[in-house]
């Protein structure tokens, strides 16, 4: 039983010692707001409100990618010159935003209010508002407070900084469960949950909930798996409500997939013949989805630039699975107790980048071209100018790629860039340089 | 405290970075947390740029506050000196640099650079981004530019385009060729495409064109005091405004030059007995100040449509829109806050908006068709090909861009004669949009029940009348129904019936 989750073809030394360069620059990733995007769409009785300034807003609204819904599940409370002056004010100010907001969204059951930069350094108390307003609209509303602000998240810390937001606020179960932990889209959820009850896991919880209503509770019987590698702070939080973490590489690729889901059954004393029975044709459709794209992968060296915070799991996926070679693997920062797995999965080889200093880390890139270099949207299309492939990384957070029904679409979308230059190879221009 | 969840303009810096990255040689140093890098995207992104914008970023964090984050500045500003030798560098701060008060210009004036450094100084939670362009371009000015002798030839220069405008790169390119046909040379361009060795000898022009007010008065204004340089009033979009401009140019010139109106389309499309249906199209008008008082002509003396809304999201606008709004009849709608734009929309159930993207969506939700004719931009306005909107070309383009939303004339009277064709279904839109229709009436969360439930709570629609209000074509259903509505509560019905539609009907016939 208790198999460990690694493989006998773990490479003799892998990634988790090597050294990691270190960097303190100009960095050029999104703040943690940027994770309401998805959050909102995934909690659909949730409304997320920005205390922030006008900055605050437009960045929603861009990296929304201006997709205007008839009225999103979040906004920003634009922090005015007078709300500056005196902070009682400031407070009055939210309570009257939030009674407006709740008065017009009788849908809304759980109120997020999200700190920024401005919030921050004003020391405009959220989690005395958050306390307050939880007093006022309880028990309909639930009322939280995180920060999503730049200072202090980085990207999709925002996730991990509004899951962790919750989790003191479970109730009390002894019960014994599995707990995921990670926002997904809604198909690949159920595609987990259909998983993990084949192979006969009969209480799985999923944090965070769809909808408030959900029966979530948390204790000593909760054993957890995280699905994303950005939630060390939600796991810390789980952890000192007793739960116990599930330690695997992270779910994404066939063989990423197979070790989460060993990991998980091992720990529910899942028989081998069970689990052989439940993973082997998904694995095995996984493995030919992954082929497909692997062709195009096969061979070409990559380059990753830090921003989803997934870039540890994902070079583990396509150096492993689809027979790509890691020149530089920069992450926004390291957590390697929960990315260990991973590390460990990978060959020595490739730089390990810890924080960023933007240009000297393009420098690096320029010197490396890599066939395919991983960035943010404010690089891509610059260096795409200067003849080098890219995948922008938001794409990572925003589309439908764990488990293994996704992996062939992972792998799809690595190759997509290189495809698409294969085609347009008659349009390059002649020196390998934009035309400008 | 103001809860917004879709903003017109971004923030002031976001308007110095459309100066910074329209320009050439300049760099700027935000001092600003990490998150603010986001707005790099705007430029590579929706401009498909194909550089980084020219923005050093100190990306301060929570654990620098009150420690270093001085000495942070001082060395991004040294690193971005040292990396990318510009020939002048702007400083400032980021909303929560605002906030840390570190005087960016004051440690950046400390480096002693060899270069000029300029601080701006833009108040971000009191104004907004085309302030911050028009800020940080008149800075610019004001440290770059002397006074000198005119050039020879009569010349002026191009004042305002920036990164990221609405059609800026087009109209810079058709205004340079009118004023060529005006006999006037184009001294600078600025602040897009200009260095600042080019804005040191704006004052060698003999006037400015000030093509957008929003980002270049600033400028202007202190030219015309400091330099001596006049600028022109009227920003050429459309035809008669194209022609007060020729007027107005050949008065600062004294010459008398005729540009050929050989290419220009629009008078007699818009007078071909085929626009004959754009009669008294109800137009609501909504974008910057610049291009809604633009449009307005445009509409009501260029296309015959009945402006039936007018107004703009940028406040230091408001009064000349107001006075516009009041001579059409209309009391203008300033506001930066989309759902009173949408309320204002709703209430006027035009057959046609002229907006921003943000009007597109909204017109997108209600059903009703929308041309763009300003920013904010997405990235379908920045089309491959030219498509300036100033001058006769852009009066050809605006005539083609307002009319494709359109259901077209013929196809108009068709719909109402078959309107139960299952194939030619009402819903299904301009046919010329193909599969790509205004999809509203289907997609839609709730198409229909505004129908049933009568927007006016005093009158029910009796079943018959339901029907018949459904067979009227989807474009001018709303404006029936609420004309319907109207008259049945002025009347005193409370039922309202095929009858009461029909005399409703003869009642608004115009
Ligand atoms: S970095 Fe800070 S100020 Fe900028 S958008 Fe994020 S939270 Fe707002």
């Amino acid at each position: 039983m208790n198999r460990p989750f690694t493989l006998s073809d773990a490479p003799a030394k892998g990634c988790r010692e090597a050294p990691v360069l270190k960097e303190r620059g100009q960095r050029e990733v999104f703040c943690g707001l940027t994770g309401i995007i998805w959050l909102h769409r995934k909690m659909q009785d949730a409304f997320f409100l920005v205390v922030g300034s006008r900055t605050c807003a437009h960045l929603l609204q861009s990296a929304a990618g201006v997709m205007i819904f008839a009225e999103p599940r979040f906004g920003t409370a634009i922090l005015e010159e007078k709300d500056l002056a005196g902070l009682a004010d400031a407070h009055d100010e939210l309570d009257r935003e939030v009674e407006r907001l709740l008065a017009r969204r009788p849908d809304i059951r759980r109120l997020f209010l999200v700190g920024s930069c401005p919030s921050e350094v004003i020391k405009l108390d959220l989690s005395r508002a958050a306390e307050r307003l939880t007093r006022k609209y309880a028990p309909h509303v639930a009322v939280l407070n995180y920060s999503g602000s730049g200072i202090e998240t980085t990207f999709t810390q925002g996730e991990d900084a509004c899951l962790e937001s919750m989790v003191p606020v479970l109730p009390e179960s002894p019960e014994r469960q599995l707990l995921l932990v990670g926002a997904l889209p809604d198909v690949v959820e159920d595609q987990a949950l259909s998983l993990l009850s084949a192979l006969g896991i009969e209480t799985v919880r999923v944090l965070p909930s769809r909808r408030a209503d959900a029966p979530l509770a948390v204790g000593e019987g909760t054993v957890f798996a995280l699905t994303q590698p950005f939630l060390g702070e939600t796991a810390a939080a789980l952890e000192r409500r007793g739960a116990r973490r599930i330690d695997a590489p992270f779910p994404f690729g066939e063989e990423g997939t197979t070790l989460w889901l060993r990991a998980v059954a091992a720990e529910f004393g899942v028989s081998e013949e069970r689990f052989e029975a439940v993973t082997a044709a998904p694995r095995a459709r996984a493995r030919l989805a992954v082929a497909a794209a692997a062709e195009t992968l096969e061979g070409r060296s990559i380059f990753f630039f830090p921003d989803s915070q997934l870039e540890i799991p994902l070079a583990r996926f396509l150096t492993r699975e689809c027979g790509m070679r890691a020149i530089e693997i920069g992450a926004p920062y390291i957590h390697k107790g929960l990315v260990g797995p991973d590390l460990d999965l990978i060959e020595e080889g490739p730089l390990l980048s810890e924080g960023q200093d933007v240009d000297k880390q393009l420098d690096r890139a320029r010197a490396a071209r890599a066939d395919l270099t991983v960035c943010g949207l404010g690089l891509a299309n610059p260096l795409e100018a200067e003849g080098l492939a890219t995948k922008w990384a938001i794409e990572l957070v925003f589309t439908p790629v764990h488990f293994y029904e996704q992996a062939g679409d992972l792998a799809a979308l690595f190759a997509r860039p290189l495809r698409r230059r294969e085609m347009l190879k008659a349009l390059a221009p002649a020196t390998g340089e934009a035309a400008g | 405290m103001k809860l917004t969840v879709w903003t017109y303009e971004g923030p002031p810096h976001v308007g110095a970075m459309r100066v910074a990255t329209g320009m050439k040689g300049l760099h700027y140093v935000l001092h600003a947390p990490q998150g603010d890098t986001y707005a790099d995207l705007l430029f590579t992104m929706i401009e498909r740029r194909d550089h980084r914008p020219p923005v050093t970023y100190t990306t301060f964090q929570a654990r620098d506050l009150g420690a270093d984050t001085a000495d942070l500045f001082k060395d991004a500003c040294r690193d971005a000196w040292e990396r990318f030798r510009p020939e002048a560098i702007i400083v400032g701060a980021s909303c929560t640099a605002e906030l840390i008060q570190d005087d960016p210009g004051g440690m950046a004036a400390a480096l002693d650079l060899p270069i000029p450094v300029i601080p701006l100084d833009l108040p971000s939670y009191q104004r907004k981004e085309n302030f911050g362009a028009d800020e940080t371009f008149l800075q610019i000015v004001r440290h770059l530019a002397k006074p000198m002798a005119r050039t020879e030839r009569i010349s002026c220069n191009i004042i305002g385009p920036t990164g990221l405008g609405f059609r800026h790169r087009d109209d810079v390119e058709e205004l340079t060729g009118l004023l060529f046909e005006l006999g006037v040379a184009v001294n600078v361009v600025a602040p897009l495409g200009a260095s600042p060795s080019d804005v040191a000898r704006l004052g060698a022009a003999h006037f400015n064109v000030l093509l957008y007010p929003e980002t270049g008065e600033g400028a202007c204004r202190w030219m015309q005091r400091e330099l001596g340089l006049p600028f022109t009033k009227t920003v050429p979009i459309g035809v008669s405004a194209t022609r007060d401009f020729i007027r107005e140019v050949n008065g600062l010139t004294e010459m008398d030059a005729s540009p050929d109106e050989g290419r220009l389309r629009l008078p007699w499309y818009s007078r071909s007995v085929d626009s004959t249906y754009l009669t008294g199209k109800r137009v609501f008008i909504f974008g910057d100040g610049t291009h809604a008082a633009a449009a307005a002509r445009i509409a009501s003396e260029e296309m015959g449509f009945a402006v039936v809304g007018l107004g703009c999201y940028n406040r230091e606008f408001a009064r000349p829109i107001r006075a516009l709004a009041k001579s059409m009849g209309l009391e203008a709608l300033v506001t930066d806050d989309y759902l009173e734009v949408e309320a204002a929309i709703q209430e006027a159930q035009p057959e046609l908006i002229l907006g921003t993207q943000m009007e597109r969506h909204i017109g997108k939700r209600l059903g009703i068709p929308c041309a763009v004719i300003s920013a904010p931009v997405h990235v379908q306005d920045f089309p491959a090909r030219r498509s300036p909107q100033v001058g006769f070309e852009g009066a050809n383009v605006i005539f083609d861009t307002w009319v494709h939303p359109l259901v077209m004339g013929l196809e108009e009277h068709l719909l109402h004669m078959f309107r139960d064709d299952f194939e030619f279904r009402d819903e299904a839109g301009p046919s010329h949009h193909g599969g790509h229709a205004p999809r509203a009436m289907d997609a839609a969360p709730e198409p229909e029940p505004a129908l049933a439930a009568a927007v006016n709570d005093n009158v029910t629609w009796l079943a018959d009348a339901e029907k018949e209000l459904r067979k009227i074509p989807f474009f001018v259903r709303g404006k029936a129904r609420r004309n319907t509505e109207k008259f049945a509560v002025e009347r005193g019905v409370s039922a309202i019936s095929v009858e009461t539609l029909y005399e409703a009907k003869a009642h608004y016939a115009r």
